[in-house]
């Protein structure tokens, strides 16, 4: 019986920690708005470097094989540290998506290729929960036609898009009858955007006896990884507060010798520690307990989420006018936490999913 | 991440769930009664109570293993039978008389006590001592070879059911206030006790005053030395925390409140069909499976001797609230009906151990160290803010 990080996983995060850095990542964060980046090369080629884009990519197409668990281990790192960077689309679900459901040809082109961090792909999912009105994509004879909205990792070399249907396809950036169009959100650290398709050409990823199976498990696996990065955003929030309650003073005393600030920080701390092991267990859930995996991800999302948003909320109380000024930068961890909280279903929707997953839901 | 407990232990419990089948129909309801005891001495010959207390004292005697005592726990409340006798001598006095009492202590006490054939009840708190227990003024002076002890306790739990009691008094009155304290243990029948009952919110008799007037007690019915009584107790509040923590009987109501939502019209609906209460339902759901998820990582860290940081600090905050807040669903869940209390209303559900759970657990978020206590712990020792100034525990 081992409820806990291994010894390699813990390590994993110390070093991509050690990479990301504790001020540097936020500077990088901040560059990376005011020039209207899409990819951060810089911090791209350290990714690969360090084996995190090809992360969950077998090692025989080039990747270093680890698990979901893991994964979501490196989200929270990412969150922690608001990094400008691709990972839930490009390094987690779309590698998923053509492991379970890709040719043995398509896996031998893109594998290797988002291994790498040589390209990076973007994954269309919203159509398939939370599908909004005007949108959709429809595949037919091999075309795509219509528009997905808030498509994950943007910039994009390729697009991992699901149908109506349940069906799965390969689009590339540049196939013809592609608009892409960037929508500006609250988080610039991760590119948000929308696809309109004017009978585009596309390869299905059609080896998987059960696709909509597939798509279940990409939405499963994305709330889980989105958890863990506000997870990771929401501890570093508490972090900051912590730290700055006690050089902060006010009426000749360190603010956090008042009560009413310790008790906000201990709430958080209160409220937060059981997410992390509740991320940990859907982590572990999705590929090794398949039979809780989807109802469990469910929570790790809304239950986090919820979390996430109050902390955000009171950890930037605890810096008063500070809190609310561009200077600190905390804001950029609390607009992460709060694009990670819509993205594939905010609580509420989500929580109905596992209504519904349960049979307590009509 | 490695979630069975192994061969050994699932053969373990295999034992576990058949000595259950052999034996379910003589376990006792609840209550002290002659059944309870009897079946108290079985689980103790069987090592499923008093599992790891030596021998000598009059306990099975087994090594420690965290996982065992886990799987007996799970497999008993599965089963719903009783896993034996409680109350705070078991739970508290033994442990700490474990760690810090004397060798003729441990042979005295420890066996009766586990046998239930002594109840304690536990005399820490007084009007002017709860949160700052600290404070506490009923004293104990040494006349001859006897404490003679007067003053007042508060709250104290089953003091009416109990034969003794473990209690703190101040014996050293110049000493700084923690270091004047010490622990003592005496008869409830010593001449010079008053017991005055105090009705608590769920209409129970739960806890009383007690009031001590010169009463007298052997020198050596102490426990760690003069003075010592802080430390002594300090033992004991840790174990009172960690025992309130059970998320699985917190799953077990849940599962409740969803038959409930089932079984239940309103207006000729389910209430399982309004979205609103599922939500809510959802939601606390999604806390319960937090905090299962958590006492999972504290159970693995005390078997791995593995650090948890600050997840085992939060539980007693986290899951009385928790607790408090889910029987709340399944009143407003049954709009109405919500309200019956007591014995033989009629349409009462559940037995009325809604409301009941619901106020109870009210009172375990004050007792045993309240909520605003318990973030002051987790923002000093947790999180390294700054004492309260006079919270400085010794
Ligand atoms: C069901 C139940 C059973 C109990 N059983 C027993 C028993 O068997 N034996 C026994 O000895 N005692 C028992 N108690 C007593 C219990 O331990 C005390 O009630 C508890 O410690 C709080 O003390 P108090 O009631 O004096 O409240 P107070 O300490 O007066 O607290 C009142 C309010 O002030 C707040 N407060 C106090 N100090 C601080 C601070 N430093 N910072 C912030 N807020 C503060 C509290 O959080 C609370 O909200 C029991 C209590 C209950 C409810």
């Amino acid at each position: 019986m081992e409820f806990g990080l291994s010894q390699e996983q813990t390590m994993l995060q110390d070093s991509l920690t050690r990479f990301l850095g504790d001020s540097g990542s936020l500077a990088r964060a901040r560059v990376f708005n005011a020039n209207n980046e899409g990819r951060a090369p810089d911090v791209l080629a350290g990714l690969a470097e360090l084996g995190v884009t090809g992360l969950i990519i077998p090692e025989e197409h080039g990747g270093v094989g680890l698990g979901l668990l893991d994964a979501a281990l490196v989200s929270e790192v990412l969150g922690r540290h608001v990094t400008p960077a691709p990972f839930i689309g490009s390094s987690v679900l779309a590698p998923l998506a053509l492991m379970r459901a890709g040719s043995a040809g398509q896996q031998a082109v893109w594998l290797p290729k988002l291994a790498s961090g040589a390209a990076v792909a973007g994954v269309a999912l919203s159509e398939a929960t939370g599908a909004r009105e005007n949108a959709g994509v429809t595949a037919s004879g091999g075309r795509l036609s219509g528009r997905a909205l808030f498509v994950i990792d943007f910039e994009a070399d390729v697009y991992v898009v699901a149908d109506k249907a349940g069906g799965l396809h390969l689009v590339a950036a540049d196939a013809k009858g592609l608009t892409r169009t960037r929508l500006p959100t609250i988080d610039t650290t991760r590119p948000v955007g929308e696809l309109n398709f004017d009978n585009v050409e596309a390869e299905p990823l059609a080896a998987a006896a059960d696709s909509a199976a597939v798509v279940r498990f990409l939405i499963d696996t994305g709330r889980v990884m989105y958890a863990a990065d506000t997870l990771g955003a929401a501890s570093a929030m508490i972090d900051q507060a912590v730290a700055y309650a006690k050089e902060r003073k006010q009426f000749e005393r360190a603010i956090a010798t008042f009560q009413a600030v310790k008790h906000m920080c201990a709430e958080m701390a209160a409220a937060l520690e059981p997410c992390r092991s509740l991320v940990w267990y859907a982590g572990h859930a999705l590929e090794s307990l398949p039979a809780e995996a989807s109802v469990t991800a469910c929570h790790a999302k809304a239950h986090t989420s919820e979390v996430g948003t109050r902390v955000a909320k009171t950890a930037t109380e605890v810096h008063g006018g500070m809190g609310f000024t561009d200077l600190v930068g905390l804001h950029y961890w609390f607009k992460r936490i709060g694009l990670n909280r819509q993205m594939l279903g905010g609580p509420e929707a989500v929580r109905e999913d596992a209504a519904r997953l349960q049979a307590l839901a009509a | 991440m490695e979630l069975s407990y192994g061969a050994e232990h699932e053969a373990f419990r295999r034992e576990v769930v058949e000595f259950l089948q052999t034996h379910r129909d003589q376990a006792p309801g609840s209550g002290r009664g002659a059944s309870a005891l009897a079946w108290q001495k079985l689980l103790i010959a069987h090592g499923y109570a008093g599992r790891t207390i030596p021998k000598e004292y009059g306990g099975y005697g087994a090594a420690p293993d965290i996982l065992k005592s886990r799987i007996i726990a799970e497999e008993f409340a599965k089963a719903q039978v009783s896993p034996g006798l409680g109350g705070q001598g078991i739970s508290m006095l033994i442990p700490t008389l474990l760690e810090v009492g004397s060798e003729e202590q441990k042979r005295d006490i420890i066996g009766p006590t586990l046998r239930g054939e002594r109840i304690w009840c536990q005399g820490y708190s007084e009007p002017g001592a709860g949160s700052d227990l600290a404070n506490l003024r009923t004293k104990a002076d040494l006349d001859g070879d006897e404490w003679v002890i007067n003053g007042q306790k508060i709250w104290t739990s089953t003091a009416h059911l109990a034969d003794w009691i473990f209690c703190l008094v101040r014996t050293e009155p110049d000493a700084p206030k923690h270091q004047g304290i010490s622990f003592l243990l005496f008869s409830m029948k010593s001449p010079g006790i008053e017991i005055r009952p105090l009705i608590d919110m769920t209409n129970g008799h739960s806890f009383n005053e007690v009031f001590f007037t010169d009463v007298r007690v052997p020198a050596g019915q102490i426990v760690g030395k003069r003075g010592e009584g802080w430390k002594v107790a300090n033992a004991i509040l840790k174990h009172e925390r960690g025992s309130l923590a059970d998320p699985n009987v917190m799953l077990s109501r849940l599962n409740g409140i969803k038959e409930l939502m089932r079984s239940e019209t309103i207006d000729g609906r389910r209430l399982i069909y309004s979205p609103v209460f599922r939500d809510r339902l959802m939601r606390v759901e999604g806390e319960v499976m937090a905090m299962r998820c958590n006492d999972l990582r504290l159970l693995s860290g005390a078997v791995n001797n593995a650090d948890v940081g600050i997840a085992g600090m939060i539980v007693k905050l986290q899951t009385t609230e928790l607790r408090h807040e889910l029987e709340r669903l399944a009143i407003d869940v049954m709009g109405e009906m919500g309200v019956l209390y007591g014995e033989g209303a009629p349409h009462l559900r559940g037995n009325g151990s809604w409301q009941w759970n619901y106020m109870f657990f009210l009172g375990l978020i004050i007792g045993g160290g309240t909520s605003q206590i318990q973030k002051n712990i987790i923002a000093e020792r947790g999180l390294g803010m700054p004492r309260e100034p006079k919270l400085a525990i010794g």
